[in-house]
């Protein structure tokens, strides 16, 4: 495509080819109207001048006779720039005037009528055969059968009418000019911001992400939509590297227990000697790899709360009674491993929401509270340590609070253990997939809240604080 | 029982024919959801297993054309697709159960015999007996051997499932479904505590348990004495 093939399609342009046509026109048809008005304008003057004349001429000719306003015309003949008159008799003959080769019949149609003519000053010059002005003329009907002709020249109408004509040629034709070159230069300016962006466009297809979109600075639209498209490419960006991370993740964490299995299942054909040994070894792996479907199954869950598909799915539901059913679920775990589940929930707390999510997020607290409460013989008097579950309502937020009194997490460790597969080193020796936390902080980023972790001193506050209104109120 | 596998991938199928009539059902396959929804049309089937993603057409049309023909065989849809939004569209779909892949042939089994006996009779009586264990539903008691057991809300709900399906085995995603409504997976095995909790107030001083685990599966309430 050649450059000014380009230019010639781009939206700018086609824009400014509409503009330019449609303000011609008006330009056109202003001129155009002027032009015609003011040829009206003209004439009628020339008509009201006649008709005054004929008015003065026949009041002449009543007081005194034919002579009288043949003397009359003869003076105001004489005057330079004077009307046009003529006096005939009954037969045509010309009594007194001015003027001279007149269209044959004028004098015998009464009222207006454009005719050629000569004045009779001029009338020997060699152009005889050929009139050569225009003029408006009123032909008389005098009593006494004489007739009386009065017109103006037209040729100071027809020059100004010209005159505008051609401004209007003109003007429209510098408005194409202008405005072509105008939109041309509009053109090609927003077309070269245009084609910087489509190159880096390119670019960020092939492969980099980490291209962003030139802004110039104006804050114009075109701005504006470079720095939203850049915006989006972060978004992007952020949400491929978490992806790489997830996959770096499942590469490491999921092949180390891969590995454990086959190992298993290799070390039981080789040495296995009997039944039961072979039971065993099957039992072992069928074990691992009920570990591991929940791992994918955790895995699933927070990339689905992250995309935010579960958005759809949300209801208004109680908090509170969230609290109650999960404690409830997990009280019998708490009170084998010797600690205290009490719930604080007494007031209803509504919140719009996925309640499934939200339950297993608050579960997988609880289920962590419980995990890693350590048994602590120097307390006193052997009190029995406490975990306590709430849910509260605070403002436009609800929190649902799990407060142990276990080994907590170090302040500096809290941001890093939300992150898929942390689990620090002393919690290695635990059950679980490390995707605890990461699933609670996604369901809580689902619905527009968040997971805060805090030091209970001694143990840890994981709290997750959720709009009440679902994600939508607090989105923008 | 006669069970139809309608299932795209030929191991998984044959894998699933096999296990049934090792345990001594019979068992068809279909590979495809044409020929699946043929054979649901003709046969005389206890139960379907419809894998959801299918060639020429998929699991859930085919469970939606059988109900529109009123044909009701239960049908537990299998699906690699296991968030909760499919689970819920599959029953709606006229699914009876769903079971996320993978999954284990004896939660599958558990959930089929459980199926296939759905329509019967039990959810009706008012007073369930498993030996001389009872339970009634009405006045919320529990009595064994005519002592009466206090049992918390939710410890009588899980019996009364149990007892619903007495001498099937139970596992522990079923109950945590239907007991307490949750479909995902706590990471910790809580529902053993639960039971271990129920099996102390129904076993304890008895010598005849009723309660019993059924190793790699799940639970089981029945009469030892048959």
């Amino acid at each position: 495509m050649t450059a000014l093939g380009k230019l010639f399609r781009t939206t700018t342009f086609k824009l400014t080819l509409v503009y330019l046509t449609v303000f011609a026109l008006f330009a056109a048809f202003l001129l155009g109207y002027f032009a015609l008005n003011t040829r009206r304008l003209i004439t009628e003057q020339i008509t009201d001048t006649v008709n005054a004349e004929i008015t003065g001429l026949s009041e002449q000719y009543r007081l005194g006779g034919i002579r009288r306003l043949v003397l009359v015309i003869d003076a105001r003949a004489r005057r330079p720039g004077s009307s046009l008159y003529l006096v005939t008799t009954f037969n045509g003959d010309a009594l007194a005037g001015n003027v001279t080769a007149l269209a044959p019949g004028i004098l015998e149609t009464q009222g207006w009528t454009e005719t050629a003519y000569r004045r009779l000053d001029e009338a020997d010059t060699t152009h005889a055969d050929h009139p050569e002005h225009q003029a408006l003329v009123r032909v008389f009907q005098l009593p006494g059968g004489f007739r009386l002709l009065v017109g103006r020249d037209l040729e100071e109408r027809e020059r100004l009418y010209h005159i505008v004509l051609a401004a209007g040629r003109w003007s429209v034709a510098i408005v194409i000019v202008l405005g072509l070159a105008g939109g041309f230069f509009v053109s090609r300016r927003v077309l070269r911001r245009v084609d910087a962006m489509t190159e880096t466009t390119k670019t960020i297809m092939e492969g980099d992400l980490a291209g962003r979109l030139p802004v110039a600075g104006t804050n114009d639209e075109i701005d504006r939509l470079a720095q939203n498209l850049n915006a989006m490419l972060e978004r992007i960006e952020a949400l491929m590297q978490g992806l790489k991370e997830v996959s770096d993740n499942i590469a490491h964490d999921l092949k180390t227990p891969l590995t454990r299995l086959r190992n298993r299942a290799e070390q039981a054909l080789r040495s296995a000697h009997n039944e039961a040994a072979y039971r065993a070894a099957l039992d072992a792996t069928i074990e691992e790899s009920d570990a591991l479907i929940r791992t994918f199954n955790a895995l699933l869950m927070i990339a689905r709360a992250e995309s935010g598909q579960a958005r759809d799915d949300m209801n208004e539901f109680d908090a509170a009674e969230i609290a109650h059913d999960v404690s409830e679920l997990y009280e019998p775990l708490a009170e084998e491993k010797g600690l205290a589940l009490k719930v604080e929930a007494d007031a209803p707390a509504p919140v719009k929401g996925n309640r499934e999510l939200v339950s297993q997020a608050l579960a997988n607290l609880v289920d962590n509270a419980i995990k890693y409460a350590e048994p602590q013989p120097d307390r006193i008097n052997g009190a029995v340590p406490e975990i306590v579950v709430s849910a509260l309502t605070s403002g436009d937020r609800i929190m649902l609070t799990v407060a142990d009194s276990g080994p907590g997490i170090p302040e500096a460790d809290r941001p890093h253990v939300v992150e898929r597969f942390v689990r620090l080193e002393r919690s290695r020796s635990q059950p679980g997939s490390g995707l605890g936390l990461s699933l609670a902080s996604a369901v809580a980023r689902l619905h527009g809240g968040e997971l805060v972790l805090e030091d209970n001193r001694p143990g840890l506050k994981s709290v997750i604080a959720l709009p009440r209104g679902g994600p939508l109120q607090s989105a923008e | 029982m006669r069970i139809l596998v309608i299932e795209d991938d030929h191991d998984a199928a044959d894998y699933l024919v096999k296990a049934f009539r090792e345990v001594g059902h019979v068992a068809d396959a279909a590979t495809d959801g044409e020929d699946g929804l043929a054979m649901a049309l003709d046969g005389q089937y206890d139960v379907l297993i419809v894998d959801r993603m299918l060639p020429k057409r998929d699991g859930l049309s085919v469970i939606g054309t059988l109900r529109e023909k009123g044909i009701e065989t239960p049908a537990l849809i299998l699906s690699a697709l296991g968030q909760v939004d499919d689970r819920v569209k599959g029953l709606r779909a006229g699914g009876d159960d769903y079971l996320p892949k993978p999954y284990s042939f004896s939660e599958l089994l558990a959930r089929v015999e459980v199926l296939s006996r759905r329509r019967g009779a039990r959810n009706e009586e008012t007073v369930l007996r498993v030996g001389n264990l009872e339970l009634d539903r009405l006045s919320h008691q529990v009595r064994r051997g005519g002592d009466e057991i206090s049992l918390q809300p939710r410890e009588f709900r899980l019996l009364e499932y149990l007892m619903q399906h007495a001498g099937q085995v139970v596992t522990r995603t079923m109950l945590l479904e239907n007991v307490w409504d949750y479909h995902f997976d706590p990471q910790t095995n809580v529902i053993d505590v639960h039971i271990s909790r129920l099996r102390s107030k129904i076993d304890k001083g008895f010598s005849q348990p009723l309660l019993h685990t059924v190793r790699g599966a799940g639970y089981m309430i029945r009469d030892g004495a048959r």
